[in-house]
């Protein structure tokens, strides 16, 4: 019932609450455009080991030589017309009265108040390139969980960062990973130690503010045996008329009987290509879930993916996408079962107005000798306007014939007859739309924490009810 | 409150269904609109509502003198209209609480606060004998025809309507589902400042629901008008009784 009066209450524009954009301030700005000389520029500022300079330089040869994909959405992308690195302030904030006023209130624009203030204790938050606010809560130090941003990760833990980074995403694995592996910045450093259970989310705001600035954050986050950690990142960037570039890389390992919940909800505005790699390894008895969220942006392309790697693993994805005018979400999820008696769960939900266009592209991939895996594919796609469409590519190998796959895909409109039900009890025609939406996405939404499904709920309404401009 | 229905002709999918429709309710009045199948009673309640795929080709509807005729549905519900619908559409995902309480706020202009909402419908639920986690539930989803029935009067009980037409709200209910749901029509009811057009084709709920009228449809007219006794005249000789006069 809470969500119901939040939607109601949102009468302000998009524009107002997340198109303005704040006086750009920064202590450093790179020059546009790659260049080896730019990564060691930006390797030098952070006064990183060679090791991972080294990284950089052949993660950017890799890129250089790599073809743009042949495949999916078209990429229309000057790379020399970019920002590869900006640093906002000389130093990280270390509480909260130390981040700069106008960065605060870009938060507060930003509409943090409800998702995040409650929560300020476990914020991570990221603005531009590099964090500028930090704050571990203490319980979670005394535990010896580490929640850094990335470069801080590196400094403070180079041993456990060496060993892990870029393992399960390797530089070469495409064109977009090896440009986030050459000029990575910020992002999020998380280690859970055995058998611990991070009982509250770990949050994490990204966000965009500089013309043309990519953003290539970079998140590891490791779980040890037996331990528990729900991480929790929000995005949102203001509209600006030049593309942005959003390519960040997200690595998880999960060890042992370990948890870990990745929640995403993203609203880039209608300019960012955000082409983001995420992937997970699940060993013996781990559970990975991926609950993902894309609104806005221009072109997304993100497939959450879990290889399962040891007996008895699980792989919960569930993800929504909603593409309006100008919009093409390319999405998905991927399984990959290598080993026995291993599940996984992918749940697409989609919708598709004014327009726009959204892609189901999944895999599910079942390795010779992993038998007993049970894996279940269902995407559903809402199209709510004659312009409007929506495929489906699902790509299935399975190599194994003990196994139990069922793929599940429907495709729906809003029907005459619910909207002037919903009508008769005197919602106009865009809130009774929304609430079919809403309704539509409900089984994503129940996953998120409340502030974020209200949060959620408030952008779909917008979206609906025209409010984007 | 006053509805005039003044000479209602109105068509769907190109066949005329109404052919002169008349009738006037006044609040705290319980109009009973019977009628075989084909008569035109769920169409008379969809045109009154403003159902898109229904056209009105001549006459007018009125509440308080100003024609509704051009009236979104929307506009119609915040008037004070209600239809409790034969076949209410399903809406998965979202809660029959959180739906209530967007239409509420739709049709008094303001959202209640979620506590004092919350009353609200508990006091509506406890008169109507439903349980606190029916409005959990999707609303309509996978309901039985019964549930379907009882989620329509509950929300007419929380909307409080100034015009309510129980469109066939009797059909499909067994002995003690009617019983329940009837009680909670005369619950509802009795608020003198509401009227009712109840349509149904048996007048097995009119043994509950007391109407002070009796309308009988046919052909897509009201062939004959009286009091309650009318029912039991049909209940005795069928609806072919009339037919000849």
């Amino acid at each position: 019932m809470e969500v119901a009066k939040e939607i109601l209450d949102i009468k302000e524009s998009y524009e107002t609450k997340y198109g303005f954009s704040d006086p750009e301030k920064y202590s450093f700005k790179a020059k546009k455009g790659l260049s080896g000389e730019m990564v060691r520029q930006i390797s030098a500022i952070k006064s990183e080991p060679e090791w991972m300079l080294d990284f950089r330089l052949r993660a950017l040869k890799i890129f250089f030589s790599r073809p743009m994909p042949q495949w999916g959405p078209k990429l229309e992308i000057d790379f020399n017309n970019i920002f590869y690195y900006i640093k906002p302030v000389e130093k990280q904030g270390r509480s909260w009265d130390d981040v700069p006023k106008d960065i605060k209130s870009t938060f507060d624009k930003l509409g943090i108040p409800e998702a995040e203030r409650k929560f300020l204790a476990g914020v991570g938050a990221q603005y531009e390139s590099e964090s500028v606010y930090h704050h571990i809560q203490k319980e979670l130090g005394q535990q010896g969980v580490i929640f850094l941003d990335m470069d801080s990760g590196l400094r403070e833990c180079p041993e456990i960062v060496k060993k892990h980074f870029g393992k399960i995403i390797p530089a070469g694995d495409n064109k977009f990973a090896a440009l986030n592996s050459a000029v990575w910045s910020g992002g999020s450093f998380v280690y859970v130690p055995e058998n611990v259970k991070v009982a509250m989310p770990l949050q994490a705001y990204f966000r965009i503010n500089a013309k043309n600035m990519g953003q290539f954050e970079r998140t590891l986050i490791i779980t040890e045996p037996g331990s528990s950690v729900h991480y929790v990142e929000g995005c949102s960037a203001p509209s600006y008329s030049e593309d942005s570039l959003h390519a960040a890389v997200v690595e998880i390992l999960a060890k042992e009987n370990s948890r870990l919940r990745y929640t995403t909800i993203q609203n880039w505005s209608n300019n960012v290509y955000n082409l983001v790699t995420k992937r997970a390894h699940a060993h013996r008895n781990a559970v990975v879930e991926w609950i993902d969220g894309n609104l806005g942006s221009k072109i997304t392309m993100k497939y959450p993916s879990v290889y399962l790697l040891g007996e008895g693993a699980k792989a919960n994805i569930i993800s929504i996408a909603y593409a309006g005018r100008g919009q093409h979400q390319d999405a998905g999820g991927k399984a990959v079962h290598m080993a026995k008696n291993t599940s996984s769960t992918i749940l697409s939900k989609s919708i598709s107005k004014d327009g726009g266009k959204t892609t189901y592209r999944g895999l599910l991939r079942v390795a010779k000798g992993a038998t007993g895996v049970m894996s279940n594919v269902r995407c559903d796609a809402l199209i709510l306007d004659d312009t409007s469409s929506s495929d489906t590519v699902p790509y299935m190998d399975v190599a194994e014939k003990n196994v139990s796959i069922t793929h599940e895909a429907t495709v729906g409109k809003v029907s005459e007859e619910t909207l002037f039900y919903l009508m008769s009890r005197g919602l106009k025609e865009s809130d009774a739309m929304a609430l079919v939406v809403r309704g539509f996405i409900e089984p994503f939404t129940k996953e998120l924490p409340m502030e974020y499904a209200v949060e959620l709920n408030r952008l779909v309404h917008m979206e609906m009810t025209g409010a984007v401009g | 409150m006053k509805l005039e229905i003044e000479n209602l002709h109105a068509e769907v999918d190109g066949k005329e269904i109404l052919k002169g429709v008349t009738l006037t309710v006044k609040s705290g009045e319980v109009h009973a609109v019977m009628g075989p199948n084909g008569a035109g009673k769920s169409t008379l309640s969809n045109v009154i509502m403003g159902h898109p795929r229904y056209r009105v080709i001549s006459g007018d509807v009125k509440l308080d003198g100003a024609s509704i005729l051009s009236m979104s549905p929307d506009k119609r519900a915040r008037t004070g209209i209600f239809v409790s619908f034969q076949y209410p559409a399903e809406v998965p995902g979202v809660s029959i609480a959180s739906f209530l309480r967007s239409a509420h706020g739709a049709i008094n202009g303001k959202e209640m606060s979620v506590i004092d909402f919350q009353k609200l419908v508990k006091e509506k639920t406890k008169m109507l004998g439903i349980s606190d986690d029916f409005i959990k539930r999707g609303l309509n989803e996978g309901f039985s025809g019964g549930e379907k029935k009882r989620g329509e009067i509950l929300q007419m009980a929380v909307l409080s309507p100034r015009l309510a037409i129980l469109d066939e709200t009797d059909s499909g209910l067994d002995v003690d589902a009617l019983r329940v749901v009837a009680d909670g029509i005369n619950r509802v009811s009795s608020s003198p400042d509401m009227g009712i057009i109840l349509i149904t084709h048996y007048n097995r709920i009119l043994k509950y629901v007391i109407p002070d009228f009796v309308h009988v449809m046919h052909g897509g007219r009201i062939v004959r008008s009286g009091k309650s006794d009318l029912a039991s005249f049909i209940e005795e000789k069928g609806y072919s009784s009339l037919e000849a006069t």
